[in-house]
């Protein structure tokens, strides 16, 4: 009797699985089905590369942001961080604050794009670790340090910035983002490779295994051994790295570092993560959840956007979206449970 | 005097013949007691005994299925906890029902303000009728006060006086003393006194032994959910031998098999002296070591006897680097060791199962891979990546050692039995082989077939050479698999001896003692 019951369990726990991994990905397909039948032109490959490039940017911070909600925390500094580290990636790039457009090839005093990749990186990779200090050392909410890091950064954005642009890159640093190798967008292979690294990382290391302790249950973790604090802190790193390399790319296709860059990125991002099924509670979730997160807002945004729906209805459908995701989500664990 | 015995004063509540079956348990059977008004009546008896049944059919959170009970002479059958306090009875559990954001005042009367002029809420009467309300059981506070500001004894003090101020003719205590320092016991005690001269009764569920003889009139005391038998106070308290008899009522239990003597030589593993904890200013009512000394030989098992409160689970954590230490030392194989962190124990070769498994132990959610190497990633991985194939080897291996039933290493943790579950985490233990093993209630919420095979486990390791440290609150456990016995209370250790030579009679006895030279008084 135990193994029959046992094995009914195993199957419903399988296929309620499936679902859980692949839900949002048959919702995408889904999607793409509908637009095309709407408009077959938006199965082109130069509106898919389109959108590819669309989602890269608030695609790489989602990578990071996995991360932090895997741990049952989340990051709302990210879009203002964001701006920050583009801005110190402007100031590197040009070797001042001077907003001069010169498109001109010569005379550029700055350190060049490495220099300026390597800043933007490393000041978000800082700025999350401060972040994740005040988290675990002096035990603020993650909500509460990262919404008092979201007015911070931007305020000094706009200090380093004295509120302006600062524009004109060489051209070596804007094929990062304008650049195509073949017919794919490099910002786009960026997160694709970005991509495979988090999913290794998470799937495959023992630090991966360790993220999803602490978020399925950190007393446990503790009493297990892990050092949680030390892992609650890379996290907000890994994050902070995320969006300064969104900065560099973002900056690199704008030709410009924008001191109201980012803003309300922090909600698409953590959208992108919750519908690619990461449980805000922590312990469960996946990268290739998030990808799917992010093509699926990707998808929406420019598939009603080519049947003239206006932005504002957009953003009434993705919150929709966003809303139905999770109860879904609810509903099959539920289901699970019984 | 059988002439007393004949007219007693009417019964307030009388329960008649109830039981109470679960899917294929009896968790009671035929269960017969009464409360008079005006009378402490103690309800006694091991975990398990079916106390807590019978408090969920007498406060309303379940019917009986069969019996029956009068309450105030009229049969009372309540359908849910709002119908039973509307009788009149009222259940006050060790987990506090006040909303710890509300002031004393709201709380009391919660659900019921008094409204003035315009139908709002009157402020100013409810502040003065709480502030007498709480001045009947004693507490002289600011009615405005919010609930999280008070001690644990102080919020059991509002509850009591909020049960009062419904009228409650019955107040049902479910061991209201465990999480009280002495002084607030002697307090809640003189309080109960004066309740019992205003004619109120009392059921005071409590494991405390000498607290149950110091101030009930009488008590029944259950057994493996039947009726063990009365005790009446005859002239002058009602004596713990008694008690204790009546409790245990049989040589040991069948379920256990009673270990021949084992031959443990080892050295000493395990040594700790003179150990103390940090009292913390957040939690002054917490339980703290107040200076402990103990052995561990290898390949023993040391059983370690104590009520909740009596300091164990805080010296398991302190071993193992959970708690802070304020005083002492632990040395382990003659060296002397400071866990900073859990994660410093084991790397010294120290395990600890937890008590509570739901919070401190499973990753509820994630798979059983996950929860059996989380201890050992350092043994399953390379350069940072996991060996998977190694991993899943040893889980196969315990798997097969320890009769893990489960359907695939992928299945999450949750779906397992709870017996099953405390084997995952015992080979999440041993895939470190430790010196040293802390089990802490290892069969806490494990079904009774499971249960000797975790005995049957620890007793192995320990064959091993594993040095065992086996907390637990059920003494048929303790005498089955302990090589050696020591008693706490109050974080003291207040007794030791041999295996073989305990019973449930004498570790009750040293449970009940507040210094180990008393012991021999």
């Amino acid at each position: 009797m135990t193994s029959t019951t046992e094995r009914s369990q195993r199957g419903g726990v399988n296929i309620a699985r499936l679902l859980m991994s692949f839900g949002p990905l048959m919702f995408l397909a889904l999607l793409i089905v509908v637009f095309t039948v709407l408009k077959p032109s938006f199965i082109d490959p130069i509106n898919l590369f389109n959108i590819m490039r669309q989602i890269s940017i608030t695609g790489l911070i989602a990578l990071g942001m996995t991360f932090v909600i895997l741990t049952a925390g989340i990051d709302l500094s990210v879009g203002s961080l964001l701006a920050f580290c583009g801005m110190v990636a402007a100031v590197v790039a040009k070797g001042g604050t001077a907003n001069t457009l010169s498109l001109s090839t010569t005379g550029t005093q700055g350190y060049g794009w490495f220099a300026a990749l390597l800043a933007a990186v490393v000041v978000g990779a800082v700025a999350g670790g401060v972040q994740g200090f005040a988290i675990t050392r002096l035990k603020v909410p993650p909500f509460v340090v990262t919404l008092g890091g979201l007015t911070v950064f931007r305020g000094l954005t706009l200090t380093i910035s004295n509120g302006g642009p600062i524009s004109g890159f060489d051209a070596s640093m804007r094929w990062f983002g304008t650049g195509l190798i073949g017919p794919v967008p490099v910002p786009a292979i960026i997160f694709a490779i970005a991509a495979i690294l988090c999913h290794i990382v998470l799937r495959y290391t023992r630090y991966g295994r360790a993220v999803y302790a602490v978020g399925g249950n950190a007393e446990a973790a503790r009493l297990s051994g892990l050092r949680v604090d030390r892992i609650l802190i890379s996290v907000y790193i890994i994050v902070g790295f995320f969006a300064g390399l969104a900065a560099f790319v973002l900056s690199a296709r704008l030709n410009s570092s924008e001191a109201v860059a980012g803003i309300g990125y922090e909600l698409t991002v953590i959208s992108a993560v919750v519908i690619g099924g990461t449980s805000l509670f922590g312990g469960i979730g996946s990268v290739g959840g998030t990808v799917v997160g992010a093509g699926l807002i990707g998808v929406l945004q420019n598939g009603l956007q080519f049947n003239n729906v206006s932005s504002y209805t957009q953003s009434i459908v993705i919150g929709l979206i966003l809303i139905l995701a999770v109860a879904f989500d609810r509903w099959l664990k539920s289901r699970v449970r019984r | 005097m059988p002439v007393e015995a004949i007219a007693p004063s009417p019964a307030l509540l009388a329960v008649e013949g109830v039981t109470k079956r679960f899917a294929g348990v009896t968790a009671l059977n035929d269960v017969s007691l009464e409360v008079r008004p005006g009378e402490i009546l103690g309800l006694l008896g091991e975990n398990g005994a079916g106390k807590s049944t019978l408090l969920k059919i007498l406060s309303g959170v379940m019917p009986p299925s069969s019996g029956r009970i009068v309450f105030d002479g009229v049969e009372f059958s309540p359908h849910n906890p709002q119908d039973a306090k509307r009788h009149g009875i009222v259940t006050i559990y060790q987990e506090l029902s006040l909303i710890p954001t509300l002031t004393v005042a709201e709380n009391i009367f919660i659900g019921r303000a008094p409204l003035g002029r315009f139908g709002l809420v009157s402020w100013r009467r409810m502040e003065e009728d709480s502030r007498t309300i709480i001045g009947r059981v004693g507490l002289n506070l600011d009615p405005a006060t919010p609930v999280s500001a008070l001690s644990v004894a102080e919020q059991q003090l509002v509850e009591i006086a909020r049960a009062l101020s419904l009228k409650s003719r019955l107040i049902i205590m479910d061991e209201p003393t465990s999480a009280l320092t002495e002084t607030e016991v002697h307090r809640l005690m003189s309080i109960m006194d004066r309740l019992r001269k205003d004619g109120v009764a009392i059921m005071f569920v409590t494991h405390r032994l000498e607290e149950a003889s110091a101030i009930c009139d009488r008590m029944t005391v259950l057994r493996d959910g039947r009726l063990a038998g009365h005790l009446d106070r005859e002239g002058g308290p009602i004596r713990l031998p008694k008690i204790i008899e009546k409790m245990v009522g049989r040589a040991a239990s069948e379920l256990y098999a009673r270990p021949t003597q084992r031959d443990v030589a080892g050295d000493v593993r395990l040594s700790v002296r003179g150990l103390r904890t940090v009292r913390d200013p957040q939690a002054p009512h917490a339980i703290v070591l107040e200076g402990v000394d103990l052995d561990l030989k290898a390949g023993e098992i040391l059983g370690v006897a104590g009520l909740v409160g009596s300091g164990r689970t805080e010296l398991a954590r302190a071993i193992f680097g959970a708690d802070r230490i304020a005083a002492g030392t632990i040395m382990l194989d003659g060296k002397p060791i400071a866990p900073a962190s859990p994660a410093d124990a084991i790397e010294l070769g120290i395990g600890l199962v937890p008590e509570d498994r739901k919070h401190q132990a499973i990753f509820a959610a994630l798979a059983i891979l996950t929860n059996f190497s989380i201890a050992a990633l350092d043994r399953y991985s390379s350069v940072g990546f996991m060996a998977e194939r190694r991993e899943r080897e040893a889980l196969a291996n315990y798997r097969k050692m320890l009769s893990i039933r489960m359907a695939s290493p992928e299945q999450a943790i949750e779906g397992l039995s709870g017996g099953n579950q405390q084997k995952v985490i015992l080979a999440r233990w041993l895939a470190r082989d430790p010196k040293v093993l802390i089990v802490d209630e290892p069969t806490r919420g494990v079904d009774v077939g499971a249960k000797a095979e975790v005995h049957q486990i620890l007793v192995e390791l320990a064959a091993r050479g594993i040095a065992i440290m086996m907390i637990s609150s059920e003494l048929p456990e303790v005498l089955a698999v302990s090589d050696r016995i020591v008693t706490m209370r109050r974080g003291r250790i207040t007794g030791e001896m041999p295996g073989v030579e305990a019973t449930e009679e004498k570790l009750m006895e040293l449970m009940a003692l507040d210094q180990k030279q008393e012991a021999t008084q």
